[in-house]
């Protein structure tokens, strides 16, 4: 088994408030892991120093064998150019329309194998495909403000996948909406996961998402890991918050798992 | 044990704008920023800020001219009024308050919008992007503040002088050539010295105190309107202070070594 995301005995405190207990993880290549977890307890917080932009107290992240906690400056920001995130508001530049957000990266980096730029066509057709993807054609001139949630978070979606990035960190993706497009969101992490054959892990207290999109599921709770199996013996293990989960999807008509498909 | 929280807070707060002005610093000098975000910052700061740097300067130099003329005139020194809206546009006035016109125009600006960067995750995106933040926002600032402010103060000097010239003249009937013969026996290379370096380090200060507290925004549309609000009180303190460091420090200087004669 090949671990991509190595996390070990994470610590994290916010003015005096401990988010982090030494928390350790691993996650595996290509799956989706989803974290749960109540609002607050530091899902988020996580997902920041996976990806590089918050600097743990003690403990280190590895991410393809780089130790990414220990890096600053620019030696950070090119240990985390495959990586990518949704945010929980899609955090779209609000300055820029559509085709500007979707195309930010690929015109601030290039082509990161050869180092060159893509030409303006190329980036053109990248962006209509993984606007097409997100099922946002013609919203291309639209401002991020003219766009509701939904749509906004497509289109962060939308911006993530046109760089195709190998780690994708999903940041609580179907919080604020309605069933239908919470369900189009799940859909498109699921499809997203196929198509790049990315490893992801997807932070989230919708256990009836997390179910649709997980290859495994981890319990966030009190600043540490306490439970990660898969699905099934996940919700079966003896915890008063896997068993409210368990409530939840016994009563929730939404309740569909993305293996009973297969 | 309050006060000296409070007071290693100010310390704490202090070495993280100086490791900020050092950090963009280097991002402006190691991988310069785009020159299309330049652009638009020059543009930004300099172009669209002409409106109220001609109405600042032009109304102080009316000012000072009709000061100058009502006090000096009894005195039989009213061929004064040119050198004095001169000299005080040159050396005190023009930098001051067009740095003061630039901080409430540009600087809020500024703070308002990256601090809504900050609470709205956009900056978080940014890093997460890969991308630099400080490279990418603050250096086009940090460069076209620093280039823009002496532009403007230059500019701002002229209106005041101009302002100056029309009132004394048209309204005061002072001959022109009075108003303008002492400016060049009077105001020397070291008085127009004192205004371009004060307006660059008033371009700095602007752009780096706004740009901080725009970047340290926390608490939603409320820490926005507070961190601007903020920003804006610092820049004029700042200002006023190292408006008198400079003036003490160069007139030291000149006096003790004559370099700038």
């Amino acid at each position: 088994m090949v671990f991509m995301i190595e996390i070990e005995d994470l610590w994290k405190s916010y003015e005096g408030n401990q988010v982090l207990k030494g928390l350790s993880l691993k996650v595996e290549t290509g799956e989706t892991l989803v974290i749960l977890g109540r609002s607050g307890v530091g899902k988020s917080v996580l997902l920041k120093h996976i990806i590089g932009i918050a600097h743990s107290d003690r403990g280190y992240i590895e991410v393809d064998g780089v130790r990414v906690s220990d890096l600053n400056g620019e030696e950070r920001y090119t240990a985390t150019r495959h990586m990518g995130m949704l945010f929980q508001g899609a955090a779209l530049f609000d300055s820029m329309n559509i085709e500007e957000n979707t195309a930010f990266y690929l015109k601030q980096h290039g082509n990161l194998e050869t180092g060159k730029k893509y030409a303006k066509s190329e980036i053109q057709d990248r962006v209509n495909e993984a606007l097409k993807m997100v099922d946002l054609e013609g919203t291309q001139k639209k401002m991020p403000s003219d766009l509701s949630g939904g749509m906004r978070k497509r289109a962060g979606l939308a911006r993530l996948i046109v760089y195709r990035p190998k780690y994708l960190l999903y940041d609580e993706p179907t919080t604020g909406l309605d069933p239908i497009t919470a369900m189009q969101i799940n859909e498109l992490i699921v499809k997203t996961q196929e198509e790049l054959k990315a490893t992801s892990i997807v932070v989230t207290h919708d256990i009836i998402s997390a179910l649709f999109v997980g290859d495994r599921l981890a319990l966030h709770k009190e600043g540490q890991i306490a439970y990660i199996d898969k699905p099934d013996p996940f919700l079966q293990i003896d915890d008063p918050v896997i068993e409210f989960l368990r409530k939840t999807i016994s009563t929730d008509p939404r309740t569909f798992r993305r293996r009973d498909n297969d | 044990m309050q006060f000296l929280l409070s007071k290693l807070n100010f310390l704490a707060r202090t070495g993280e704008f100086m490791v900020l002005i050092w950090e963009v610093t280097v991002a402006t000098f190691r991988r310069p920023p785009n020159w299309s975000l330049i652009r638009e910052q020059l543009y930004s700061i300099g172009v669209l800020s002409l409106p109220v740097v001609a109405m600042t300067g032009f109304s102080t130099g009316l000012v000072l001219a009709a000061q100058s003329f009502f006090q000096l005139s009894d005195k039989g020194l009213a061929g004064a009024t040119g050198l004095m809206v001169g000299k005080a546009m040159i050396t005190e006035l023009g930098p001051v308050l067009t740095a003061f016109m630039v901080t409430g125009r540009v600087g809020a600006a500024m703070c308002a919008e990256l601090g809504t960067m900050r609470v709205t995750e956009q900056i978080d995106a940014l890093e997460t992007m890969a991308v630099n933040p400080n490279r990418h926002l603050i250096a086009p600032r940090f460069i076209s503040g620093m280039f823009m402010m002496p532009l403007l103060t230059v500019f701002s000097i002229f209106m005041g002088i101009f302002g100056g010239y029309l009132i004394s003249v048209f309204y005061f009937k002072m001959p022109p050539t009075n108003y303008f013969d002492p400016m060049p026996i009077y105001i020397t290379n070291f008085d127009l010295l004192i205004g371009i370096v004060k307006a660059f380090f008033f371009g700095v200060l602007i752009v780096t105190i706004s740009c901080f507290k725009g970047l340290h925004t926390s608490g939603g549309a409320e820490g926005v309107g507070r961190s601007t609000t903020n920003s804006v009180v610092v820049c004029y303190t700042f200002i006023l202070f190292t408006n008198f460091l400079i003036t003490l420090g160069l007139n030291m200087l000149e006096n003790a070594t004559g370099w700038f004669s």
